[in-house]
């Protein structure tokens, strides 16, 4: 009986997150009725639902541990809590984006919870945490203007907090990325990654001249040589690309950005021949066979668990997603994709699309220049970020070792992506009051 | 204060607006009719901030659409591009890539899967897995050794088509209900079958065609590149591979578990010539006007070549001395040929090259000469006797491209895999490569290779029931003379079209008359007599 409920829950699951994920982008259409628009959201939220609750059954019946169902009704007020809080306190808070953030956590503690109950337990109270964080950022966004000056402030925080990983940080798979402080693990480029979109936003708020943006130019190519000198490529790339955007959206000159990712092709190509890790990833992602002893083990049990998944998945608890190296965090999409089916995997790639779409959507419609290029460098580090992280587990693009936000196993990750969220939402709300102010 | 007049009029805010729309209604603040879309106007009473300076406001002044667009669109791109790779490596590519012994997840079905059959085209049993009452399975091989090296083994690592179909094997594709069925009640599906391309008549004539004789034969069907017979001896028996495991890997001289049609390199001796005939006619447009008065001996320097047991063939042209397998009008061919090209030509016709082929495991021929070779190693290499080594499937994969116009259909041995109720599953389609010769020199080729049979060193294979074209051939491997490879390539084809091309190899015997030839006879009565 197991099995059938197992195997038919693939489906029901996949229905769930389909109809969610059609709903997102009906709502998105730009003709659509508020009160329609209200309705999708509400299905929506009815949909996370049923698929935290079906999903978390399943888990119970194949673990048999009460634990899951404490966890699941855990999440369960988390989430509620999620909508309350963005619907009671921010009361113009983008449901959208709310929905979606909610929708990839819960997937998140899911197939956590299939793979590692002590991560998934651990990733709840990090969601946790960071929601009550969090709930003062919108606040703090929308009513300080001050945020606006302190670019130079934020270039120093940058540079230095980077330059500490450098030094100070332990290395895992080949790059030096975490901290430990005591018992806490902390990833300070995930923090600073905020810290230079503000530091990026300052100074390009008012480009004087050519000398200027060459100054403001040195200091962000700063960030991005540490990153690189830190072998965190994916870090690296993620500052580069959205440094030139934001350089290219300032200055509405394309020439810097082609300029921007001239040099950066230059600068891989060089890399390539210099670092060994480097010509390691780009081996691995051509012929992932031929090195499969080695550099091309992980992409391999990553691409065997999308394959042997299939379209529609072999069911939670059916798979072997365990074999691949860290799955929990760089390739959880690829865990997801072999127990659920690569039909539900898309449709993620599809929320996450429509998260992109959202922050760049809310980018346009903030008129104060400050806050508008600090909505877009988000959204650009949130776009580049998932095409990374996506990209590199089905083989697309070499693997540069980046998270999936908000869906992999990860503190820093985690907080930092829902502070993200949180910062959109309350340009957001602090959009919309003005208007009503100016009314 | 222009700016912000214009500035923000068509930046898209219909989200924004109609929240605003709505969210005015729900809180009742204020009667009045709003218009969202007058916001623009009503901005210019709010002093947004000062960090402006004039001159920008005028570049700022207008709406940011276009860079926005551009951004949004080329990222929408690469996640479109990322979602269709994605899709693709699902629908085309992954079960190809996950059948893999480094992938835990195929072994992990065997838990839940009866291993599946291994069936002939004409649906004898080749491998089974027989289930005692105990629930006890054992892999069963009816034909023992007869099939050992085209099936393989499934234990103690894999081979052959075991290894190929492994994931197929293992995946059971059976009725709906029944697996529901099997699942609930704790039996195991029973896992697909795999229907070779192998024909049981040809795969036994071939089998007894090599005798006690080491070597191997490959049998293809030009048109598809289905492989219908494929025979490597020494053999062994698949089912007792467990057994006598130890003594076949510590064997070194006779490679018990190589299959040598697929990963046996041998010199081509006289077969080569093909392919020398094949430069010659690349490089002269004139080559019917070629002659040779042989004599038996050509003398290169101090090197002498002769002609087998010293014959002297007399005049003769192009055909003729192809017919006779003349050493010395090759050797004086080859001396002709412009070095270079011979070997861009080689590596056109696959030496150098991993075969195309869905076969697992093949080895590469290999072909090298150079400018700076002596006059004695061209020539020596343009009869086949030099550095060159080849695989019988590479000859036989020459044979069946001369054979169907030029145009090379890349072999395989999987036609496809059916549920136990018969039922198809997925079927393996022939796949073109692409035209290996113009067909202007395969049909010149095949004038040739019927000139062997009907008036040179292949008239053993002269049959009422079809036609054969093909070239025969004795390699030297030791300094012992009595001893020689015997080679036979080409194909036949009767009068309803129906062709077979094979490359036929016999170690360590004497002459190719009287060894490979017959062999192949025996192959081809097989194939046309029913």
């Amino acid at each position: 009986m197991l099995h059938i409920l197992v195997s038919a829950s693939r489906f029901s699951m996949l229905i769930f997150m389909a109809v969610y994920t059609l709903y997102s982008f009906t709502a998105l259409k730009s003709n659509i009725k508020p009160q329609r628009q209200d309705k999708l959201y509400k299905k929506q939220t009815l949909m996370i639902y049923m698929l935290l609750i079906n999903g978390n059954l399943v888990l119970y019946l194949l673990k048999m541990d009460q634990k899951v169902l404490v966890l699941a009704a855990c999440e369960m007020v988390l989430l509620i809590l999620i909508s309350v809080i963005y619907k009671k306190i921010y009361t113009n808070a983008s449901k959208a984006l709310v929905n979606n953030m909610s929708m990839l956590l819960t997937v998140s503690f899911m197939i956590l919870t299939r793979l590692d109950m002590d991560k998934a337990v651990k990733q709840f109270v990090f969601a946790a945490v960071a929601v009550v964080i969090t709930c003062f950022i919108p606040l703090i966004v929308a009513k300080l203007e001050f945020l606006s000056k302190l670019g130079i402030f934020y270039g120093i925080i940058g540079i230095a907090g980077l330059a500490v990983v450098l030094v100070a940080a332990q290395t895992t798979y080949g790059a030096k990325l975490s901290i430990s402080l005591g018992p806490v693990v902390l990833q300070p480029s995930e923090f600073i990654k905020i810290i230079f979109i503000f530091f990026v936003a300052c100074m390009l708020k008012e480009v004087e001249d050519f000398t200027y943006l060459v100054k403001v130019t040195v200091v962000a190519a700063l960030h991005v040589l540490i990153l690189v000198a830190s072998k965190d490529l994916g870090g690296a790339l993620i500052y580069l690309v959205t440094y030139l955007v934001m350089v290219y959206v300032a200055t509405r000159n394309p020439g810097y950005m082609f300029l921007g990712l001239f040099a950066g092709a230059i600068a891989s190509i060089v890399a390539y021949f210099l670092f060994s890790h480097i010509q390691a990833r780009v081996i691995a992602w051509k012929d992932p066979l031929s090195v499969i002893d080695n550099q091309g083990y992980q992409i391999c049990q990553s691409l065997f668990a999308i394959g042997y998944g299939g379209w529609f998945g072999t069911g939670l608890g059916q798979g072997m997603p365990e074999k691949i190296p860290v799955v929990t965090t760089d390739f959880v999409f690829s865990a997801i994709s072999e127990e659920l089916g690569v039909l539900f995997a898309i449709c993620i790639i599809f929320i996450c699309i429509n998260c992109f779409l959202m922050f760049f959507n809310i980018s346009m419609q903030i008129k104060e220049y400050f806050y508008k290029l600090i909505a877009l460098g988000i959204g650009t580090t949130y776009g580049i970020q998932t095409f990374l992280a996506l990209g590199g587990v089905v083989k697309f693009i070499p693997s540069t070792g980046v998270t999936l936000p908000l869906v992999s196993y990860g503190g820093s990750s985690l907080l930092c992506t829902i502070i993200i969220f949180a910062i959109i939402q309350g340009l957001y709300v602090r959009e919309y009051d003005e208007d009503l102010e100016y009314d | 204060m222009t700016r912000q007049n214009d500035n923000y009029k068509s930046v898209d805010v219909m989200d924004l607006n109609d929240r605003r729309d709505l969210d005015a209604k729900n809180r009742r603040q204020s009667t009045r009719t709003r218009n969202p879309r007058n916001n623009n106007m009503n901005r210019n009473r709010r002093n947004v901030n000062d960090f402006y300076d004039e001159g920008l406001k005028a570049k700022r002044g207008r709406n940011l659409n276009k860079e926005f667009a551009i951004i949004t669109y080329s990222f929408l791109i690469l996640f479109i591009c990322l979602t269709g790779y994605l899709i693709y490596f699902v629908q085309f590519e992954s079960e190809d890539f996950i059948n893999n012994s480094y992938n835990p997840r195929i072994a992990h079905l065997a838990e839940t899967t009866i291993r599946g059959d291994i069936i002939s085209s004409d649906g004898e049993v080749l491998a089974t897995t027989q289930v005692d009452d105990a629930g006890n399975e054992t892999r069963v091989y009816p034909f023992g050794n007869m099939y050992a090296h085209l099936v393989g083994y499934s234990i103690n690592g894999m081979s052959g088509i075991e290894e190929e179909a492994n994931y197929n094997l293992l995946r059971s594709n059976s009725f709906f209900f029944t697996k529901i069925f099997n699942e609930t009640a704790g039996k195991k599906n029973h896992g697909d079958t795999v229907v070779t391309t192998v024909d049981s008549k040809i795969q036994s004539a071939a089998y007894n065609a090599l005798g006690s004789n080491d070597g191997a034969v490959i049998a293809i069907e030009p048109a598809t590149g289905k492989v219908l017979a494929m025979v490597s001896k020494p053999d062994y028996d698949p089912g007792s591979i467990a057994a006598n495991w130890d003594r076949y890997i510590s064997d070194d001289d006779s490679s018990v578990l190589l299959n040598r049609a697929t990963q046996g390199l041998y010199a081509p001796g006289s077969t080569f010539k093909m392919v020398t005939l094949m430069s010659y006619m690349n490089q002269n447009s004139h080559y019917d006007n070629f002659e040779f008065d042989c004599n038996g001996a050509y003398n290169i320097g101090d090197y002498s070549m002769h002609c087998y047991n010293g014959k002297a063939h007399g005049h003769e042209n192009l055909m003729d001395a192809f017919g006779n397998s003349c050493n010395c009008a090759f050797s004086d061919i080859g001396l002709g040929l412009n070095v270079n090209d011979y070997g861009v030509f080689c590596n056109k016709l696959l030496f150098n090259q991993t075969l195309p082929t869905k076969l697992s495991n093949t080895a590469k021929s290999r072909f090298s000469l150079s400018a700076d070779d002596s006059d004695s190693t061209i020539a020596q290499t343009a009869i086949g006797q030099g550095q060159t080594m080849v695989s019988p499937l590479h000859m036989a994969m020459l044979a069946s491209a001369i054979a169907n116009d030029g145009l090379l259909m890349e072999p395989y041995v999987i036609d496809h895999t059916q549920n136990d109720q018969n039922k198809p599953v997925k079927n393996f389609k022939p796949s073109t490569y692409g035209q290996l010769i113009d067909s202007q020199m395969a049909s010149k080729m095949r004038e040739y290779m019927r000139y062997v049979v009907t008036n040179g060193t292949g008239s053993v294979l002269n049959s009422d029931t079809y036609a054969a074209y093909g070239k025969t051939g004795t390699a030297d491997f030791s300094s012992n003379v009595n001893e020689n490879h015997s080679w036979f390539v080409g194909f036949a084809e009767d009068w309803t079209g129906r062709k077979i091309a094979v490359a036929v190899i016999m170690e360590g015997v004497s002459s190719g008359n009287s060894y490979a030839v017959p062999a192949t006879k025996q192959i081809f009565d097989a194939y046309f007599t029913y």
